[in-house]
């Protein structure tokens, strides 16, 4: 399985580490709403598909990534940074021959 | 300033070893430079940073990601987004970034004694590179003066292109040991020179 750093172009799974769902949504930290809490804790869709989950390209440059994984085919259909700022996506370096 | 000693001393053999009767393919070399430094930008001063890098070592980092230029005395890279390492032949690289890279820009971190750099050369060293690491070493894909991050077995190093078939490595000091012994048992097929 390949995933697409946008930084580092696509690299061997075995670099990157699973930080999780990304459909969670964390309550802030003051909250009191034990429902909202044990949802971001507890519930998942579980989908048998596209999902959108976390990876950290932990191996590599280290950057936190949105990734849509295929549960069935491990299918990687989209990547990019989970901080908005670094909006620059890789392109290809031009060999200087 | 205090002599620094090599952890790979004791493993380093200068001399042709392996199946070298065909002749040397590999020539590996601890290159030994005085400064190793790390520079992360907060976002948003990503070209400030690369200014800075401008100002102090003359080397002007080409756009996108894993972008690198080296000049024989002096190289840099990125690494991560706006993260580089800055390398130079001659010690005290720190201080003289102390007054460009403001606390606004981002920071300088010294990594002088905590990596050791390691050069791979010859007509076999993509060859050699792609038992150890699982990135594309052609030199369309990487390209002269770019860097690239990447572990070995699980283990982390930094690759900058220094030439057509010259690769710089930058692994953990306390790694460098081993990782400087399986490079000389990967390049034993090829023949290899320690210089
Ligand atoms: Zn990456």
């Amino acid at each position: 399985m390949l995933i697409t750093c946008p930084y580092c172009g696509p690299r061997d799974v075995i670099e990157f580490t699973y930080q999780g769902d990304g459909n969670r949504q964390r309550p802030q930290p003051a909250s009191q709403d034990l429902d909202a809490w044990n949802a971001y804790v507890y519930d998942r869709l579980n989908p048998a598909g596209d999902h959108n989950e976390i990876w950290q390209h932990s191996g590599g440059c280290r950057a936190h990534l949105r990734v849509v994984r295929n549960t069935l085919t491990h299918e990687i259909s989209s990547s990019g940074f989970a901080r908005g700022d670094h909006k620059a996506a890789r392109h290809k370096l031009e060999a200087k021959s | 300033m205090v002599e620094r000693q090599s952890p790979i001393e004791p493993e380093l053999h200068p001399g042709s070893h392996g199946n070298f009767e065909h002749g040397v393919e590999i020539i590996l070399t601890e290159t030994r430079p005085g400064s190793i430094l790390q520079l992360a930008a907060w976002p948003g001063e990503e070209k400030r940073l690369m200014a800075g890098i401008r100002t102090v070592t003359g080397l002007a980092l080409p756009d996108g990601a894993g972008g690198g230029i080296a000049d024989g005395v002096k190289a840099v890279f990125g690494f991560a987004p706006g993260k580089f390492t800055v390398v130079d032949d001659a010690e005290g690289l720190a201080s003289a970034f102390a007054g460009v890279i403001t606390p606004a820009i981002g920071t300088v971190t010294d990594l002088s004694h905590g990596r050791t750099a390691i050069r791979i050369a010859g007509p076999k060293a993509e060859w050699v590179l792609a038992k150890f690491f699982a990135i594309d070493f052609a030199l369309p894909a990487f390209p002269v003066g770019a860097g690239r991050s990447t572990t070995h077995h699980d283990v982390f190093a930094q690759i900058q292109r220094t030439g057509a078939d010259q690769f710089d490595i930058y692994v953990f000091r306390s790694f460098a040991r081993s990782f400087w012994k399986a490079l000389c048992h990967a390049s034993e097929e090829v023949g290899y020179e320690v210089q």
